[in-house]
């Protein structure tokens, strides 16, 4: 590795779990001293139901708190230090901006349940939002309340039963294409759903007739991932939608992948009846290491009366909660939806406008099939086509030296990038599923590229540098095996030694 | 455009190393007739200057609890939140990074989340809880599913005394399922009433779904509770909307509860008008593979370090697909790191002072308020930080007429609870002082 590599080391420290550090009575807080009577504990509530302590909870100062978190937090991988490229996660630039209105006071410190009158401001930003999203999918409502992706999968389904049961019949299948999202299958059977899988043909695409062969009365609806997990357009999808519609079913869309043609294509106009929005993909809300997301589920007109209430309404220039909706699913979660989430997308949305998002669509495109033009030959491609948003390779080329796809992602890491995502989708053997958003300059892309090459020339010269990565970060390859056969999934306190 | 560094000088360069000559040639795929002819109809792009402007003026319009004196609370709470959890969750390495699946660059997010694990099995007095999940209902909806998967059983009864949002979205869940609701009725103290429920707590039950304290503010007898679910052979669901209860309340895993499932969102988040917010999920250690949701777990790396990972992901839906235990991708990782720092830094005393503190405001508001004419108290029972008040004027007037005078003064509980339309829900907490408590008294003809 050279100077020019972007990937080295830095001091970094060893930092102990909070529960081995502190002391007894050091404290992180102050409170204001009590201004009402007081009493004692145990004369407002019953003793029996009282506890006298919490045992093992941490004993520290404020200045233990922050070393403890800015330590650990040097232990992360970020968009903000470097490209992110896991395939099918979207992990473009999070602004800040977006950041600093959610945390003004009107909005952070609004109560769900505050009277409408005065929380006017919320409600426009979420009628408008609604507005938004529809104009981009090109479909009639949006539910903004489900809590993420999996959560609008959820609904989506859930809506689509509920439209069916409406009719005087459930229906007991879904169709699930082998190259859509990991959670469609069990978010179909929370539903109480069967799945019936469907193979995607020789281009990665699925192909109508294969629909077709399935597609019966008993067939709720069929759910697409557009683009694929292959990165690859769905051509078809407009005839699929037919022989769907043909039979009564319904067409779901993961929209996950939106970012690939967000102001191109719109899915309403492609037959889609549903489909669910990653905010914190394609709208560039954070990750924050796993959460919180939201995953607004935007429809057709049919499936309107069956939303997840309360829905936001406009009276004249008044915003108001509607809660009386007779054939609504229910509620997904509480209150109105993750508002935070929504307002960070909002804000994004705006900063962006029309040109903007189309814009984006374009150079996250031009920037995978980029990369793809410059790793073919390197790698494997098991697809050899132009992508959307994403390229998958494999490692077919690199296990004859005995280097799989597992070594590539960690030996990245040295280089200082976070590995694509591995494995996924399952169609393809040992896949590098590489996604590098409309984020990355072509300054980046290209180190990106030649790391790449490089780890490609090490696995056929020194395999053993690769299969033994990472060698920067501070801990080595974990021992999963070890985490799931003995799982140690809290701290606890050691027994006093005799 | 700020967030999109390459130019059309450097798109250009790119797309010849492709070999196309237009961008258009990249979208051939998608046929013609479903494209888009048009911009999209949404305002145009507005600068960081203006934007914010815009979004100042919106939030304006929004009652914040510093400049409102609020009592509301039913599920979302305003405590005080130390300033330093603003600070660390904003830096980028926790904020931007994603979920952890790549163990040796995102330990600080892994030991974050182990620690948050360890916390809630501390605060909850159970011996394992997973990662967190979207929020209260939807945990307690997913507790019951695993109710279902682990008895067997199709019927569960469920407490009217639990929040009605939190009923209703466990209902959209297990309808989905075939599962039969019994509800069990609250007596004059407000507390669950488990002999009326008797007939329906049978050995077809899965489980019996209380919230503690309860939606009126309610503490129950959990000990009761869990000795009744037990004795047909169902588990004890305890779902917890007030985690800071838990400061001074005996932990439901001391009472006999199965599976306690809440909402984290009073341990040190913002209101944020209802989300995002934490699910907590803990359990018996019997049960932990029936678990859904995200699981850190600790082991070693090669050259024998303490580390963590994701474990148990066999139980998870890009392994098992349909038969996973839940369809949770996500979870609330940047929020359950709120409730990490929120706990380590008030530690053992400061959850415990803030839940005093909490108890005696709200005791203070109580007597205070019982006295005023046309008001009462409609539970006997032991309350926490919100009670049930019962008010002879009309809810929705007397509430405006508080509004005037910038005081938020609790849930009209007409639309919930039609048996209880006379009825406010009140919440006082250690951020409503005396002087507040005083004036809601006055307002609503105390005098003083």
């Amino acid at each position: 590795m050279s100077q020019q590599t972007v990937g080295t080391r830095g001091l970094v420290f060893n930092e102990p779990l909070i529960f081995e550090q502190g002391s007894p009575g050091r404290m992180g807080y102050s409170l204001p001293a009590s201004d009402v009577p007081e009493k004692k504990a145990d004369r407002l509530i019953p003793k029996k139901l009282l506890r006298d302590d919490i045992p093992g909870f941490p004993e520290v100062s404020e200045v233990d708190v922050v070393r403890h978190f800015t330590r650990m937090s040097q232990w992360n991988y970020g968009i903000d230090l470097g490209m992110y490229p896991l395939g099918s996660c979207t992990m473009k630039y999070n602004p800040r901006l977006n950041e600093d209105m959610a945390r003004l006071p009107g909005f952070a410190r609004a109560h769900p349940y505050q009277p409408e009158a005065v929380s006017q401001g919320a409600l426009q930003l979420l009628w408008e939002l609604e507005q938004y999203l529809a104009e981009i999918c090109g479909m009639d409502r949006v539910s903004l309340q489900p809590s993420a992706g999996a959560h609008g999968e959820l609904t989506g389904i859930m809506l689509i039963r509920a439209y069916h049961t409406s009719k005087g019949n459930p229906r007991k299948k879904i169709l699930i294409p082998d190259s859509a999202h990991g959670t469609n299958p069990a978010s179909s059977a929370v539903c109480g759903y069967q799945v019936v899988p469907v193979k995607s043909g020789p281009r990665g695409v699925v192909e109508p007739q294969v629909v077709a062969e399935v597609m019966d009365e008993d067939v709720a609806g069929i759910m697409v991932t557009n683009p694929n997990t292959l990165g690859i357009f769905e051509d078809h999808i407009v005839e699929i939608a037919k022989v769907v519609h043909g039979k009564g079913g319904q067409v779901y869309c993961d929209g996950a992948n939106l970012n690939a043609f967000i102001g191109i294509a719109r899915p309403g106009d492609m037959g889609i009846d549903v489909i669910q929005l990653n905010v914190h993909k394609t709208f560039s809300t954070p990750h924050g290491g796993g959460g919180p997301g939201a995953g607004p589920v935007a429809l057709k007109r049919h499936l309107a009366p069956f939303l997840p209430v309360p829905t936001v309404g406009k009276k004249g220039l008044e915003f108001a909660l509607n809660y009386d909706l007779p054939k609504s699913i229910g509620k997904v979660r509480s209150f109105v939806g993750s508002f935070g989430v929504l307002l960070r997308a909002y804000t994004y949305i705006r900063t962006l406008g029309p040109t903007g998002l189309r814009r984006a669509a374009e150079v996250a495109v031009i920037n995978a099939n980029y990369i793809l033009s410059q790793l073919k030959g390197a790698y494997h491609l098991p697809y050899d086509r132009f992508c959307k948003h994403e390229c998958v390779f494999d490692d077919a080329i690199q296990v004859h030296d005995n280097v799989k796809t597992l070594d590539i992602a960690k030996r990245l890491m040295d280089y200082g990038f976070h590995p694509p995502t591995i494995y996924f989708p399952l169609i393809v053997h040992g896949a590098l599923m590489i996604e590098p958003t409309e984020t990355e300059s072509k300054e980046t892309l290209d180190q990106f590229i030649a790391a790449m090459k490089a780890i490609a020339r090490e696995a056929m010269e020194n395999g053993d540098l690769v299969r033994n990565a990472p060698h920067n970060p501070r801990v080595s390859r974990m021992d999963e095996t070890k985490a799931a056969r003995q799982p140690n999934l809290r701290w606890r306190q050691k027994p006093p030694s005799l | 455009m700020r967030y999109i560094p390459n130019t059309d000088a450097d798109c250009r360069k790119m797309l010849d190393t492709i070999g196309v000559r237009s961008v258009e040639d990249l979208f051939s795929d998608i046929p013609a007739s479903v494209r888009l002819k048009r911009p999209l109809r949404i305002p145009p792009a507005l600068s960081e200057a203006d934007l914010g402007k815009h979004l100042h003026g919106l939030a304006a319009k929004n009652a914040d609890a510093d400049r409102y004196s609020s009592f509301l609370g039913a599920g979302c709470y305003h405590h005080f939140s130390p300033a330093i959890i603003g600070h660390l969750i904003s830096r980028g390495e926790f904020l931007t990074a994603y979920t952890p699946y790549q163990p040796e660059i995102s330990q600080g997010t892994l030991q974050a989340m182990y620690e948050y694990q360890t916390l809630i099995c501390q605060l909850t007095g159970m011996d394992v809880s997973n990662a967190s999940m979207y929020e209260g209902a939807s945990a307690t909806a997913e507790a019951i599913l695993m109710a279902h998967r682990v008895t067997g059983r199709n019927e569960v009864v469920v407490a009217r005394s639990v929040h009605p949002e939190y009923r209703q979205v466990t209902h959209t869940y297990a309808q989905q399922i075939d599962i039969t609701f019994h509800e069990m009725g609250f007596t004059p103290s407000g507390a669950a009433d488990l002999k009326g429920a008797k007939s329906v707590l049978t050995d077809r039950v899965a489980c019996l779904v209380v919230q503690n304290p309860n939606f009126f503010g309610v503490v129950e007898d959990l000990s009761e509770l869990a000795e009744a679910a037990h004795a047909v052979g169902a588990l004890l669901v305890v779902a917890v909307t007030e985690p800071v209860s838990l400061g001074l309340l005996k932990p439901p895993g001391e009472c006999g509860a199965d599976i306690v499932a809440g909402e984290g969102q009073a341990l040190g988040v913002p209101m944020s008008y209802g989300g995002p917010y934490l699910g907590f999920f803990a359990t018996q250690e019997k049960y932990i593979r029936q678990l859904p949701g995200r699981l850190v777990g600790a082991t070693e790396d090669r050259e024998g370090r303490t580390g963590y990972v994701l474990t148990l992901a066999t139980r998870e839906q890009h392994i098992r697909r349909e038969k996973a235990t839940s369809n949770i991708c996500t979870s609330e990782a940047l929020i359950a790191l709120m409730a990490t720092i929120y706990m380590e830094t008030l530690g053992k005393s400061g959850l415990k002072e803030v839940a005093l503190q909490n108890l005696r405001k709200a005791a203070y508001a109580k007597e205070r308020l019982g006295k005023v004419r046309g008001c009462a108290i409609r539970f006997s029972g032991p309350t926490f930080n919100e009670f049930v008040l019962q008010v002879k004027k009309k809810p929705p007037d007397l509430l405006k007429g508080l509004l005037r005078k910038q005081i938020i003064g609790g849930l009209d509980l007409s639309r919930l609870y039609p048996e209880l339309k006379d009825c406010l829900l009140l919440c006082v907490t250690e951020q409503n002082s005396r002087e507040q408590i005083d004036a809601l008294a006055k307002a609503m003809g105390g005098g003083r």
